[in-house]
């Protein structure tokens, strides 16, 4: 169990120095002057020169690239380019928004995929299961931005029965804070539902032949009953997986969410700074986001293990 | 459980969330929410586009900061109205020497500063000589002509130009004119402070800023007691707000083929006039092939202006002959200096030999460039030309690209400052690489000469840039606004920096 621990904290350490040359590196290869844009069309090419040496755009890029992941190291994420304002402020108040947004999906997913996968699962052969599973179909093939733009035309713009976009802080007024996050929350939560759904209903139906199934049939357990005592925990495992590399799908259909529903979360931050060329903001959120999908992923590693006790034994 | 209550089950939690989400809307009628409560007269919310980067034009450059702050939250000493003219803002009256050098100007009296401060001639001074000495912005160079502003009383004003000139005090009403006073630009980014009938109240990053009336305004007292600026960047997330009442109006509509939706409901109300946006099809005169005359007249014939506008701006629009938009006082219409001839655009091509050259189209990724450009290549096609259309990022692609480099043959982009004929044409170093000698003169003798001598120089100015086709004039912006029915008092056309919430009203 420890050595498993240790090695998945190498694991992690490595990925994450990995992933900061990486992330550095694109934001170098981008075209495009960032101090030009920062400055606009009306700007001398002294200013933009002038702006550059403040920026330190004009040291060695490996100088650069140091100087900025020391920062991170000491929690320093800098200045905007464009505002000058601290940065980490900015990210942690979208950052808050952006959560509600992932963990309301994230929720709205397992209670729509779990019921229904399982259902699929035991209805496999017949017409109810494959009815399902087609329904499933469409929700994995619709991108979330499709399903946000047919929730705002129903429920918004037609039936007028909620907000079309928006975003107020829960502590602020919380019918109108749930009233807003009911459709941004929903079209990001059913697709990723339907395809969790999949999932669930694949691992039930993997469990449903399992010996132990049949042992626990034959003792008189009803289909619900057997797979409830002995087969959830089991068939949990690649659910819990298929959850976890989910959340970096949920967090880049969020990006995209955001722009529908006009949410100043960590997308349209993200969107905002690339445009603008804020280089620095740009690195510290995307490493953000590099650094939020492999912790879960460590985590689900470490929770295998909770999970499966078999894991405990054997070797990592 | 058997199967089929696992299932019932599942749908009673799906029907827990929806009741949730209706539970919610039936207290709302979904015509005006919390954020809109306009209905008590009090409060508006308008929907905008670009928001500000900060606060503090006099160090960020950017439309958006105007467009919130000035005339609204800061006051100019003169202003423009809806025909182009300059009015008397802070400023009560003002006279210019026969020289054309000093300009004296009489203040308002009872003018005060949100911080309690009384407005003198000595903030004027202060705030004019800021721009010279604290300002970081290129803009800052309008003041580049004033040799001296000082106060002769507190209420008198005196400002002495290096040598004449007319746009100085034209520029005196846009942002660079906005009085200040020293006790209140310690923090401008966060805290502006100024004379108008707005206070800023609250800045909420990536969604909004808010507006609350001024009790001690000098001047008329505004309507709406709060006001929200609300900000989207996709253009049908601004129309649904309106419609589901989220917002009361459209500030600036960017897609004008979704206006249908609001045509003929008697909830709402079309504004439409004009802007300083001049849609340049813009040519690098600078280099080949577009350094030759016959060939830049050959793309002026080839184009059919008014089906392009119907193409791709939903026929909304102003087509204009030259870069001088209706409401500029030397405006003429020169539309008929280039008609659409195909004919003799294809004489031109054939004459030239260009054909055999691929013209490179490079467009910025903003809305009106994407779809202009696909009907200016079948267009130029039809008449011969060949034409390689790429688009680039905007703008960081597109400036480095085009502005800075000229690696292009022809752009489109929408030059929205006002009066920018000088700046885009005046200038050979500018991306349009436009080096006219007797031009550049004839700007120089306007800016310098009276007032009627100026409308008479820019006249011919903008006909000579037009006849010497330094560029083509697609069209000019519509100012398109969208409004709950009732509202008042919203500017027509846009062409101020600002918009001016003081005015409007809901009848």
């Amino acid at each position: 169990m420890l050595l498993h621990l240790v090695r998945r904290t190498a694991v992690l350490l490595a990925s994450l120095a990995v992933s900061s040359a990486l992330v550095f590196g694109f934001m170098v290869l981008l075209p495009g002057d960032p101090a030009r844009v920062a400055l606009g069309v009306n700007a001398s090419e002294e200013a933009v020169g002038r702006l550059r040496t403040e920026f330190g755009l004009d040291r060695p890029i490996v100088e650069q690239y140091v100087s900025w992941v020391s920062g991170l190291l000491r929690l320093d994420l800098g200045r905007s380019y464009v505002s000058q304002v601290e940065i980490a402020p900015q990210i942690l108040d979208r950052l808050q928004v952006t959560l509600w947004l992932v963990g309301c999906a994230m929720v709205l997913a397992v209670v729509v995929a779990v019921p229904v996968g399982t259902l699929m699962a035991l209805h496999h052969r017949r017409v109810s299961g494959l009815v399902l599973s087609a329904v499933a179909q469409v929700g994995v093939a619709v991108p979330a931005f499709l399903a946000g733009i047919l929730l705002i035309t129903v429920f918004a713009v037609r039936l007028g029965w909620l907000p079309a976009n928006g975003w107020t802080p829960p502590n602020e007024d919380p019918v109108q804070f749930l009233r807003q996050l009911v459709l941004p929350g929903l079209s990001l939560g059913l697709v990723q539902g339907a395809v969790l759904t999949r999932y669930v209903r694949s691992s039930v139906l993997d469990v449903q032949r399992e010996d132990y199934i049949r042992t626990a049939r034959a003792k008189g357990l009803g289909p619900f009953r057997a797979l409830w005592r002995h087969g959830f925990r089991n068939a949990a495992i690649p659910v819990v997986t298929v959850l976890a590399l989910q959340l970096s799908t949920l967090l880049i259909g969020a990006v995209v969410v955001e722009r529908v529903f006009v949410i100043p979360g960590l997308g349209s931050l993200l969107l905002d700074q690339v445009s603008n060329r804020d280089l620095v903001f740009v690195q510290d959120i995307v490493m953000l986001l590099v650094l939020a999908v492999l912790l879960v992923n460590f985590v689900v590693d470490v929770l295998y293990v909770v999970i499966d006790p078999r894991l405990r034994v054997g070797r990592p | 459980m058997t199967p089929s209550r696992v299932a019932a089950s599942g749908s009673v939690l799906l029907l827990a969330l929806t009741a949730a989400c209706s539970a919610g809307s039936g207290t709302s009628d979904g015509t005006a929410t919390t954020g809109a409560g306009g209905k008590v007269g009090t409060s508006l919310t308008v929907g905008l586009v670009a928001e500000p980067v900060s606060l503090d034009f006099t160090t960020k450059d950017g439309a958006a900061i105007p467009q919130a702050l000035l005339d609204n939250v800061y006051e100019t000493l003169v202003k423009v109205d809806q025909s182009g003219e300059l009015q008397p803002a802070l400023a009560s009256a003002w006279r210019v020497s026969e020289d054309q050098k000093t300009y004296t100007f009489d203040l308002v009296q009872g003018a005060k500063f949100t911080n309690g401060r009384p407005f003198t001639a000595k903030d004027a001074a202060f705030s004019i000589n800021r721009v010279k000495s604290d300002w970081t912005v290129s803009l800052k160079s309008a003041m580049d002509v004033v040799a001296a502003a000082k106060a002769v009383s507190d209420t008198q004003l005196e400002v002495t130009l290096a040598k004449p000139s007319n746009n100085w005090l034209y520029k005196m009403s846009t942002r660079v004119g906005a009085m200040m006073t020293e006790q209140g630009v310690a923090d401008l980014a966060a805290k502006p402070v100024g004379t108008g009938p707005y206070v800023f109240t609250e800045w909420r990053r990536g969604d909004s800023i808010s507006f609350a009336a001024n009790p001690d305004y000098w001047g008329t007292k505004p309507f709406f007691q709060d006001v929200t600026l609300k900000y989207f960047k996709d253009p049908s997330a601004l129309n649904n707000a309106l419609l589901t009442g989220t917002i009361d109006v459209i500030g600036t509509v960017q897609a004008p083929e979704s206006l249908q939706q609001f045509e003929g409901n008697d909830r709402f109300e079309i504004t439409e006039g004009t802007t300083n946006g001049e849609v340049l099809l813009s040519f690098n005169n600078g280099k080949a092939p577009m350094n030759d005359l016959k060939v830049r007249q050959a793309v002026r014939h080839a184009i059919d202006h008014r089906a392009l506008l119907d193409t791709c701006w939903a026929g909304r629009g102003t087509l204009i002959g030259s870069m001088v938009p209706p409401t500029d006082p030397w405006y003429e219409d020169l539309t008929g200096l280039y008609p659409y001839d195909l004919a003799k655009a294809k004489a031109l091509v054939a004459e030239t030999g260009v054909a055999s050259t691929a013209l490179r189209l490079r467009l910025p990724s903003l809305p009106y460039a994407t779809s202009c450009g696909q009907v200016v290549k079948s267009q130029l096609e039809q008449a011969g030309f060949t034409v390689d259309l790429d688009q680039l990022e905007f703008p960081a692609v597109w400036l480095s690209t085009v502005f800075t480099d000229a690696d292009y043959d022809m752009s489109i982009v929408a030059h929205v400052e006002p009066r920018d004929l000088a700046a885009v044409f005046g200038n050979p170093d500018y991306y349009t690489r436009y080096d006219n000698k007797q031009l550049q003169a004839d700007l120089a003798a306007a800016d310098a000469g009276t007032v009627d001598q100026q409308v008479d120089l820019m006249k011919k100015a903008a006909r000579e840039l037009s006849e010497d086709a330094a560029g083509d004039f697609l069209f000019l912006l519509p100012n398109l606004m969208v409004a709950e029915k009732g509202i008042t008092g919203l500017p027509k056309n846009a062409i101020t920096e600002s918009f001016r919430l003081a005015d409007l009203s809901r009848g």
